[in-house]
């Protein structure tokens, strides 16, 4: 039977939400949640290290489970959802894409800067080439004007992508801001638009609404907003938000809110929510896995958190680039010592 | 005083560099620049510098009955393989600036010496070249069980070829850090930043040290002694900060200001790279004159 559906949830809780509990998941973690998700009727269930595949290092974290291993873990009890994988080119390989391929990976999400797509034909290519579903996914979009986000999209739609996504990995945008840019993208894009928000600014759901009503038909959640920073547009909630509005998402609201409840709160080191840190990640426009760094740091040099972020702003610092959080905060603190003299 | 004979092939960014480089080299002496674009810019300059521009490829270099004992070769891995077997039949060392690492990896403050009599050498990546010496520094005091690097560059500085093969650069440069670095395991990341004015290449190097080996003083002297050793080829190398050491980790944060010569200053990647050829070639070009008189 096929399910009907308007838009096309991805899970993102064990990707996103692998930087929540520092790349520590267990197979068994994320079987029990692959388990509900799936019998939910979630269609995509997004596994890997936060930073994607490969993402296992000192600059992001240490994984405690092998990410292939983890995907195999989820394809054996998936059911009818698809396990989806990321890979940032820059740190994963195609190697590391036919490996996930191999054990069952069903759907390739290729990221990168939004000024730089590309670095993700080959990628994408070899996506489509292992049978996979493949998606352009255009990081910290507020960072580009909006022409500058549409041709980087339509060249990730050039190298095969099945669907571009918008990602506000800051948790930057404002509704008015996702609605233009999801316009845009729906204006001169043949292929679907996809949006995944961050809740720093508690505008995730705000702006997932938005993308969706300017046309997006992909948009990623996470159970109890189990995502970087904030996290992202809770799942659950987004499925109930979805009902009300006459838009099918496939989901039964019921068993999602049970297993949020039940199976994933229980797994969070701590609840979700809109820090002070997290604040400033939306308010300064900084990639949403810099707060947890920037807390250290912060701690280890003796800065507010707060300011680090800030200065990482005005730096224009870009996704992946956690070892300027310990710069910044270096030449912050050399600053301080001598300001103090 | 007596000079080794060298080209470039390649008459682009690299290519130009290599020349405004090997200008000022008191051991060799550039004759040409080999290019296949009639139109380059970089053939008109070679011109305009007094050397031989060729713009029919390293056919119509040896067609005109152009000489050289050393190439550099800043074309793409798959020019490689052809240029390569021409200077094969004809004695001339290469210096491949390329990805088709025919010959080892050689880092002018790591391992040049081991390598000098090899007739193909091949200059790894320029996160490898930036970094590697730091993994070597901390590997000669503390035995590093894993080494990674992540270079930032400017999107700037990183051209086609580049983001053409991203995978390249990773594997390449993870695989170098074990045979130059020394590390049991290497892993490298690059990140392309598009900030503008444009960033310097900024580099972090991460080791873990065996258990029980970690040698603070004797890490920390290492580092700037070798810091003091790739700034005598490239001056625009430092530590952005004093090395960092938690438990068995120690983290080196750099960056590369290059010198300008051709490319800007940002372009500290590109800079890396020519600078640490052309040091090569010199050391070889040493031995050579010195082995002739």
């Amino acid at each position: 039977m096929t399910i009907e559906r308007d838009i096309q949830i991805t899970e993102v809780a064990l990707r996103d939400g692998s930087h929540a509990v520092r790349h520590q998941y267990t197979v068994e973690q994320v079987q029990d949640v692959t388990k509900g998700l799936a019998d939910a009727g979630v269609p995509y269930i997004e596994v890997t290290h936060g930073d994607g595949l490969a993402g296992s290092s000192l600059q992001y974290g240490l994984s405690k489970v092998n990410d292939i291993k983890l995907i195999e873990a989820a394809v054996d009890v998936a059911g009818d959802s698809k396990i989806a994988v990321l890979l940032l080119p820059g740190i994963g390989t195609i190697e590391d894409l036919k490996e996930a391929a191999s054990v069952g990976a069903k759907m390739v999400r290729v990221a990168t800067h939004v000024t730089e797509a590309d670095v993700a034909p080959q990628h994408i290519a070899m996506g489509k080439e292992l049978g996979m579903e493949a998606v352009g996914f255009l990081m910290m979009a507020h960072m580009a004007p909006i022409e500058k986000l549409v041709e980087q999209a339509k060249l990730m739609e050039s190298y095969g992508a099945d669907i571009v996504y918008m990602t506000d990995s800051a948790g930057y945008l404002l509704p008015e801001q996702v609605t233009e840019r999801i316009n845009a993208l729906r204006q001169e894009l043949q292929c679907e638009i996809g949006f995944h928000g961050h809740n720093n600014l508690s505008m995730a759901m705000a702006n997932s609404v938005a993308a969706i009503k300017a046309g997006a038909t992909r948009i990623d959640g996470s159970v109890r907003c189990f995502g970087a920073g904030a996290g992202n547009t809770q799942t659950e909630a987004l499925v109930a938000v979805c009902e009300r509005m006459g838009i099918k998402t496939g989901i039964d609201l019921y068993k999602i809110e049970d297993l949020a409840e039940e199976v994933v709160a229980p797994l969070l080191p701590v609840t979700p929510t809109i820090t002070r840190e997290a604040i400033t990640l939306g308010y300064a426009g900084v990639y949403s896995t810099f707060a947890y760094h920037a807390k250290r740091a912060g701690e280890q040099f003796g800065i507010d958190a707060r300011d680090i972020l800030i200065e990482l702003g005005k730096r224009q610092v870009v996704g992946g680039q956690e070892d300027m959080i310990i710069d910044v905060a270096a030449e912050m603190a050399r600053a301080k010592a001598v300001a103090s003299k | 005083m007596a000079k080794l004979k060298a080209a470039i092939i390649g008459s682009g960014n690299i290519g130009t560099d290599l020349m405004v480089k090997l200008g000022r080299s008191e051991y060799l002496e550039l004759t040409a620049v080999i290019g296949i674009d009639p139109q380059s810019d970089g053939l008109r300059r070679a011109r305009e510098a007094g050397y031989a521009g060729v713009d029919t490829g390293i056919d119509g270099f040896f067609e005109q009955g152009l000489e050289a004992d050393i190439m550099f070769d800043a074309t793409s891995a798959k020019a490689h393989i052809y240029n390569d077997k021409l200077c094969q039949e004809r004695g001339i060392k290469m210096l491949d600036l390329t990805p088709a690492a025919i010959g080892p990896y050689v880092s002018p403050a790591v391992n040049v010496d081991e390598h000098l009599d090899k007739r193909n050498i091949n200059m790894i990546t320029c996160g490898g070249q930036a970094t590697i010496p730091m993994v070597a520094a901390i590997n000669r005091v503390s035995n590093v069980v894993y080494g990674e690097i992540v270079a930032t560059i400017s999107s700037k500085s990183a051209g086609p070829g580049t983001r053409a093969n991203i995978d390249e650069f990773t594997e390449t440069t993870s695989k170098a850090i074990e045979v130059v670095g020394g590390a049991d395991k290497g892993k490298a990341i690059i990140i392309l930043n598009p900030a503008e004015p444009p960033i310097m290449m900024r580099n972090t190097v991460y080791a873990l040290v065996e258990e029980g080996t970690m040698n603070e003083e004797g890490i920390r002297e290492s580092i700037k002694e070798m810091e003091k050793t790739v700034q005598s080829y490239v001056p625009g190398y430092h530590l952005r900060a004093e090395p960092i050491f938690e438990g068995n980790k120690v983290t080196v944060l750099l960056e590369v200001k290059g010198a300008g010569d051709y490319l800007p200053e940002y372009s500290g990647n590109l800079d890396i790279m020519t600078s640490a050829a052309v040091r090569i070639a010199e050391e070889f070009a040493k031995k050579e004159l010195k082995e002739t008189v």
